[in-house]
């Protein structure tokens, strides 16, 4: 009898045992999606110069723009460990521009003297530890007066077993729709001037964009990180702006013509070292090719100081260099022969640069006490375009984050 | 077939020799530095709207993570 008692105990206890760890707590929990950040990015842009391409390459190119961004991030983990990121990405911007008034001269105000250009997107990511990789997709959309898009990237990265180093693909498409609005004294008989209320029709024409890319980043040393990115692009459809105009050698007038196609390739080089205790080096430099004839090299250099473990100064300068496409010509200078011609001087040669500085803070108990506001950074640039008269423009932002 | 050197082609590959070559292996635990946050290698938040007026006033475009399609810019 007692051996038994002996063996039921001992099995019950050899039970009690399995279950206990049938009831063990996996290594990791599942955590439903929960707000990981919010990013509010306000940001105040002017430029003014003497090239606007919807005079032909004369003209105010007098230019006003209030953007704003809310950038949501979700962050969960799920049954089998893999961590879901979702991105709510809203953007709106409103400009206001003098050029764009030159369209339909004769009107009071013409449909595109301002406008409101807004583009939300949507991003899903999968980050899986066992076997390194992130999976993503992202829906965009993009709507203006005229214009509208949709688009949609894919990507995937795999990072090495020492998480040193990470390989990236990403490919996109964006199908794009224009309402083709025309200079006022160039519309056929019959032809819409796009405004609200006139029942007259205008022409759509599409704009497809397709794009891919290869970014290879690595960890040198424990200061010292690269990234190096090739992405190419290809685009067709109307390429041109139809509002744009361009006066021949003759003195006729016409809308710019530009190639249904363009293929594009950036090349990207990225090196961060974070030299002693205080400073960091950001630099980037971009080559980039395309078909219509354009060639630039592009650099950007940046230095944050933390002045002290929760203040930063970031003083930034770049440079870049391009050649004009082979259909640029100035005002006056197109001749009647040529089959593609513009005067659009952001795709004529020239040498840019922009210069200011960042300011970031911080603290560790939150900007002004609160809490939840983690960090606030205010960034101030000057931009100078030597193109045709010269252009310059300055860019205030302010970008606070919250936690 | 013969192959130009280009001053650049020459700086990006010997950057990128220098770097293939020099690489050491960085545990997690060493790289409080590279984990700053100023460190990320990417383009900063901040920065997005200005990498939207470079794609707008100028004709080259991409691989410097702004935006590289969608959306007009023809103001």
């Amino acid at each position: 009898m007692k051996k038994i008692c002996l063996s039921v105990g001992l099995l019950l206890s050899l039970m009690k045992v399995g279950y206990a760890q049938t009831e063990q707590k996996p290594a990791y929990e599942t955590r439903k999606l929960k707000v990981e950040e919010i990013n509010l990015v306000s940001s105040y842009y002017q430029q003014d110069g003497n090239n606007s391409a919807v005079t032909g390459g004369v003209g105010s190119e007098k230019l006003t723009d209030l953007a704003q961004s809310f950038d949501l991030v979700l962050k969960g983990i799920d049954r089998k460990n893999r961590q879901h990121t979702l991105n709510f990405d809203f953007n709106i911007d409103h400009y206001t521009s003098a050029s764009s008034d030159q369209i339909d001269p004769l009107t009071v105000s013409s449909a595109s003297r301002s406008d409101t250009h807004i583009y939300p997107s949507i991003s899903w990511s999968i980050h899986n530890d066992a076997n390194r990789t992130t999976k993503g997709i992202s829906l965009a959309y993009s709507t203006e007066y005229d214009y509208k898009s949709y688009g949609i990237n894919l990507s995937f990265a795999k990072a090495s077993a020492d998480n040193n180093r990470e390989v990236s693909l990403k490919a996109g498409a964006f199908f794009d729709t224009w309402k083709v609005i025309l200079p006022a004294e160039l519309r056929p008989d019959g032809y819409g001037s796009g405004a609200h209320g006139d029942t007259d029709p205008v022409d759509y024409k599409p704009r497809n964009s397709y794009n891919a890319s290869l970014s290879v980043s690595q960890v040198i040393n424990k200061r010292l990180q690269v990234l190096f990115v090739v992405e190419p692009a290809f685009q067709q459809g109307l390429l041109s702006t139809p509002f744009h105009r361009i006066y021949f050698k003759d003195g006729s007038e016409t809308v710019e013509r530009l190639p249904g196609s363009r293929l594009k390739l950036p090349v990207g080089f990225r090196l961060h070292y974070f030299a002693g205790d205080r400073v960091i080096v950001r630099a980037f430099y971009r080559y980039y090719i395309d078909d219509w004839g354009m060639q630039a090299h592009t650099i950007n250099l940046e230095a944050p100081i933390k002045l002290t473990s929760f203040v930063s100064v970031s003083p930034f300068y770049r440079f870049s260099h391009q050649t004009a496409v082979k259909y640029f010509a100035a005002y006056g200078q197109h001749s009647l022969t040529e089959r593609y011609y513009t005067s659009d001087y952001d795709i004529s040669g020239f040498n840019s640069q922009f210069m200011g500085t960042g300011i970031r803070m911080a603290p560790p108990g939150g900007v002004l006490g609160i809490g939840h506001l983690q960090s606030v950074e205010l960034r101030y640039g000057h931009y100078i375009r030597s193109a045709g008269t010269g252009m310059i423009a300055n860019s205030i932002t302010f970008l606070a984050k919250i936690k | 077939m013969t192959i130009q050197i280009t001053p650049t082609s020459a700086l990006c590959g010997s950057i990128l020799l220098i770097a293939a070559t020099s690489c050491v292996s960085v545990k997690e635990y060493q790289k409080s530095r590279i984990n700053d946050a100023e460190m990320e290698l990417s383009a900063r938040k901040s920065e997005k709207f200005e990498q939207n007026f470079y794609l707008y006033r100028e004709g080259a475009a991409g691989a410097n993570g702004g935006k590289s399609g969608g959306g007009c810019g023809c103001n």
